[in-house]
């Protein structure tokens, strides 16, 4: 897998996979001192593996909401992950083991990666690349995290919530020179942020499909 | 927050992540629809880029963090490589909030 990959692309994977590791551990440290048992922040990182939802459904605990109230609004977070299934179905694997496995490594890094890459070969290498390294350094940061507790210092002061959004920007650049694709995220995103301060966290992101519309009326345009 | 919890979690999020391609292996898309769908997941992915750049929860971050996103996202267009991009975005937002910008 790994000579099929760029040598740039595993370059910007293990840079990632940097930063990862430093929120990882501020999750786990987080959790613990919220309070939780050491072993929770380990299975949500584990057996969930998507570091939004996480911190959504910790945050709620800690604040002293229901179980219910976080794990519905992981869930809904989460729901992206439904309309990027359809989108890179292909590029998750192949054959149904191959398919089961790599649906749990889904997450916008590894589907961003695999959307840049020029074919299909490699979108599927640069998947499982993001995804597997990403995994196992999620998991290291959350145990250690956990186990260093409030030794952890703050990963806002690091910038660090600025650096994933950045990395998937760089991603998703080439993507929006098509028109359409441009026109349909422009869009989409201005309904997300209009919809953002009323709707809990995840469901402005769906919203933001509305911004196909003016992706779809070509078809009828061209009569065929 | 229980095992049980934490275990709905999972489940739901791998139900979701795994609908997409299972589906994908049973039925054949037309290609307009495939190009849609790929549409729709630079789409998604770049709302989540506002939303995070922006928002906290259902608040405004503050300035420092749409700063810093912006400084990487000119930086990817200017074809700064990655790694560029990245450190010089949590530079920024790091830098700001340094300063006491919120």
């Amino acid at each position: 897998m790994w000579r099929t990959l760029d040598r740039e692309v595993v370059r910007d994977v293990l840079a990632l996979a940097a930063a990862d590791v430093v929120i990882g551990a501020s999750f786990g440290a987080i959790a613990v001192s919220a309070g939780l048992p050491l072993w929770l922040p380990c299975a949500l990182s584990l057996l969930v593996f998507a570091g939004g939802a996480q911190f959504l459904a910790v945050g709620v605990i800690a604040a002293g909401g229901s179980p219910l109230a976080a794990v519905f609004g992981g869930l809904l977070l989460n729901a992206r992950h439904l309309p990027f299934g359809l989108a890179i179905g292909d590029l998750v694997g192949r054959g149904r083991l191959g398919r089961l496995v790599g649906s749990h490594l889904m997450t916008d890094e590894s589907v961003a990666f695999a959307m840049a890459q020029r074919d299909q070969v490699r979108g599927r290498a640069a998947f499982w690349a993001t995804g597997t390294v990403l995994f196992v350094v999620w998991n290291l940061g959350t145990a250690a995290g956990a186990l260093a507790g409030t030794a952890i210092g703050d990963p806002a002061a690091l910038g660090l919530d600025a650096a994933f959004p950045a990395a998937l920007l760089a991603l998703v650049l080439p993507g929006l020179k098509d028109r359409d694709t441009r026109r349909a995220a422009l869009l989409g995103a201005a309904v997300a942020l209009a919809a953002s301060p009323f709707l809990p966290p995840g469901v402005p992101l769906l919203l933001a499909l509305a911004g196909l519309v003016v992706a779809v009326p070509r078809r009828t345009a061209v009569p065929s | 927050m229980s095992i049980v919890a934490v275990l709905v979690l999972a489940v739901g999020t791998y139900a979701f992540r795994v609908a997409g391609p299972l589906l994908r292996d049973r039925i054949v898309l037309p290609d307009r629809v495939r190009t849609l769908l790929s549409i729709s997941a630079v789409v998604l992915l770049f709302a989540l880029v506002a939303t995070a750049a922006v928002m906290d929860g259902q608040r405004f971050a503050g300035w420092a963090l749409p700063a810093g996103v912006l400084a990487g996202g000119v930086l990817a267009w200017r074809r700064a490589p990655f790694v560029v991009v990245v450190v010089a975005a949590a530079g920024v937002t790091a830098g700001l909030r340094l300063l006491g910008v919120g």
